[in-house]
């Protein structure tokens, strides 16, 4: 069995975001980069049935800042391999981030014929479309999202997989294999990993580097960000400023005019 | 079709989505704007008279087929490819839920054509259709535009009042055929929603909790807030993945839909998947350190500090006047 975790790295919101000159998007200079949270558990669903079943794990990034914490991490938590691809101009979309997976994936030695590829279902900048459903697109093969739940049957030609239905309703599927999926949770929250662990896989193992190849014209339609502004509608709520004895007692007096108190 | 702007009615479980009725609202809104039709396309199993509930629009398009029973994204999206072929519309929107998710980004790429994710809104300018979209976790609103037409556009549920996109019209209701080959992902069975020892839905003050909590030793602090309210403790998406809260307490797009008479949003940062399940309560107060944080865009009163340092402070408060009240 041979699982591929497709890893993307995104703003962190946590920070403050910027928006760079020009007005059109996030300014990276000042934006901290971490692996989109959906991605963590796609990882950590693959180790979970490397455990189960058996199997190699390889983990495969694009290049952008602090991506080599993110597979040393991967590395240090039971990946077996992973693989950068390089040569993506900064602030790629994800279509052309889902374009050079999809290559990588059919070029660079050892990955392909791959029986399951898991990515995260959604990242909080996929602007132009997810990453799963195009990469199923590009090689052809079935997709499911919004994943929480997965295991194979004996001969590890079928995945059960669990979905998140609205009201929280789960429906179970059977998909053949190979397949796509974009894994929503892991069933137990990504594993720890002391930094102590990181930096000895730093030092013992290494990050496969493949270059991106992506046709000239980027290959399909472009969606075009004319302007980029923080959320701030109207609506916005009254603020209660004060130490917390003072707004406590403010909010207990909104609370009780609305006789909720 | 050509020409028109076109709404994907998503049906699950024999009923047309609350997301789909907001999709209609906003497509008629442009459609009259433009001064085009609004054409809907419904897929299903035997559904045909699910179209009569589509009267917002001017046309439903109805595809019958037993693999489009469920809304499994690949058939889906090549059966809407397939009928969009010949009749291509000006846009397609498709309700950002997690009946339809996949779907219309395949369909963008069957079509070759651009998919615009996360949209709140669309607007026309000069005659260009432009889609506002809330990315970054509710962060950061962009204006984006295609390079060409049709754009598939991804909607974000309460773009619109589902109200507004019902109608007692009985729409003219056509049928469309379509090729599919069989599909390797198939829905074996639904599981039911597990009970919990709270219905969420059923209360009058929630107290949600989010990734601001940081531990489960301090859900305690919550649960002291909630019972002086009266109360229940929920959670948002992070607290239920690390296994903090059970499935049961989960507000948002994958879990419940709440319309309590008070939501308290402890250390939630907002993003728009958790603002969906929790929008219409009647008053909603938000306590998170990020002055920036999303929620307090949906909240009515905002508190911007340290939520551990607050929660007690604030339980503390509560009781006392309750006590006062005891004795009054």
């Amino acid at each position: 069995m041979r699982i591929l975790v497709l890893m993307k790295m995104a703003p962190d919101v946590v920070e403050e975001l910027e928006i760079a000159p020009g007005g059109t998007a996030l300014d990276l200079d000042y934006v901290r980069m971490i692996l989109s949270e959906s991605d963590d558990h796609a990882l950590e669903q693959a180790l979970l049935l490397k455990e189960r079943h058996g199997a190699t794990v390889t983990a495969l990034a694009l290049d952008a800042p602090e991506v080599d914490d993110a597979l040393f991490t991967a590395l240090a938590k039971g990946a077996d391999r992973a693989v950068k691809i390089a040569g993506l101009d900064a602030g790629f979309p994800t279509s052309q981030a889902a374009r050079a997976m999809s290559q990588a994936i059919a070029q660079v030695p050892g990955l392909s014929p791959a029986d399951l590829i898991l990515t995260g279902v959604q990242a909080i900048d996929d602007l132009d479309g997810l990453i799963a459903p195009m990469v199923a697109h590009a090689l052809d093969l079935p997709y499911l999202g919004i994943v929480t739940r997965l295991s194979l049957d004996a001969s590890g030609r079928t995945a059960l997989a669990t979905k998140e239905y609205p009201g929280g309703v789960r429906g179970e599927f059977e998909v053949k294999l190979p397949a796509v999926l974009g894994i929503q949770a892991a069933e137990k929250p990504p594993r720890y990993v002391p930094v102590a662990k990181v930096r000895a896989a730093m030092k013992t193992q290494k990050i496969d580097s493949a270059p991106a190849s992506l046709p000239a014209d980027g290959g399909c339609a472009a969606a075009q960000v004319v302007e980029m502004k923080r959320n701030e509608p109207a609506g916005h709520a009254e603020m209660l400023d004060g130490d917390p004895e003072s707004v406590s007692d403010k909010l207990c007096g909104i609370l009780t005019g609305h006789g909720l108190l | 079709m050509t020409g028109s702007i076109c709404v994907f009615a998503e049906q699950w479980r024999g009923s047309i989505s609350e997301a789909t009725y907001e999709a209609l609202a906003l497509g008629r809104e442009v459609a009259d704007a433009l001064g085009v039709q609004l054409t809907a396309i419904l897929t299903g199993s035997n559904a045909r008279e699910l179209a009569q509930t589509l009267g917002a629009a001017d046309l439903v398009v109805y595809v019958d087929h037993p693999l489009l029973a469920e809304t499994l994204p690949q058939p889906t999206a090549e059966a809407l490819a397939q009928v969009l072929q010949d009749r291509r519309p000006r846009a397609f929107i498709v309700p950002l839920t997690n009946v339809s998710l996949g779907v219309g980004t395949l369909l963008a790429l069957r079509l070759g054509t651009a998919g615009i994710n996360f949209c709140k809104d669309v607007r026309i300018a000069g005659g260009r259709l432009q889609a506002v979209c809330v990315m970054y976790g509710g962060k950061i609103e962009a204006t984006v535009e295609a390079a060409g037409e049709p754009v598939v556009l991804g909607l974000w549920p309460g773009a619109r009042p589902a109200e507004k996109g019902r109608s007692s019209r009985s729409p003219v209701v056509e049928e469309a055929t379509v090729s599919l080959r069989d599909s390797p992902v198939l829905l074996r069975r639904y599981v039911e929603a597990e009970a919990g020892d709270v219905d969420l839905t059923k209360q009058d003050v929630l107290v949600a909790v989010g990734r601001g909590i940081q531990s489960k030793d301090n859900l305690g602090l919550a649960e002291d807030l909630a019972k002086s309210l009266g109360g229940a403790v929920a959670g948002s998406r992070p607290v239920i993945d690390q296994g903090w809260l059970p499935l049961s307490r989960q507000v948002g797009k994958s879990g419940l839909s709440v319309k309590p008479k008070l939501y308290v949003a402890l250390g939630i940062s907002g993003a728009p998947e958790h603002v969906e399940g929790m929008k219409d309560s009647a008053l909603i107060v938000a306590v998170n350190s990020d002055p920036r944080a999303p929620i307090f865009n949906v909240a009515h009163y905002g508190i911007v500090a340290d939520v551990l340092e607050t929660i007690p402070v604030l339980t503390a408060a509560i009781e006392a006047k309750r006590a006062v009240a005891r004795h009054a």
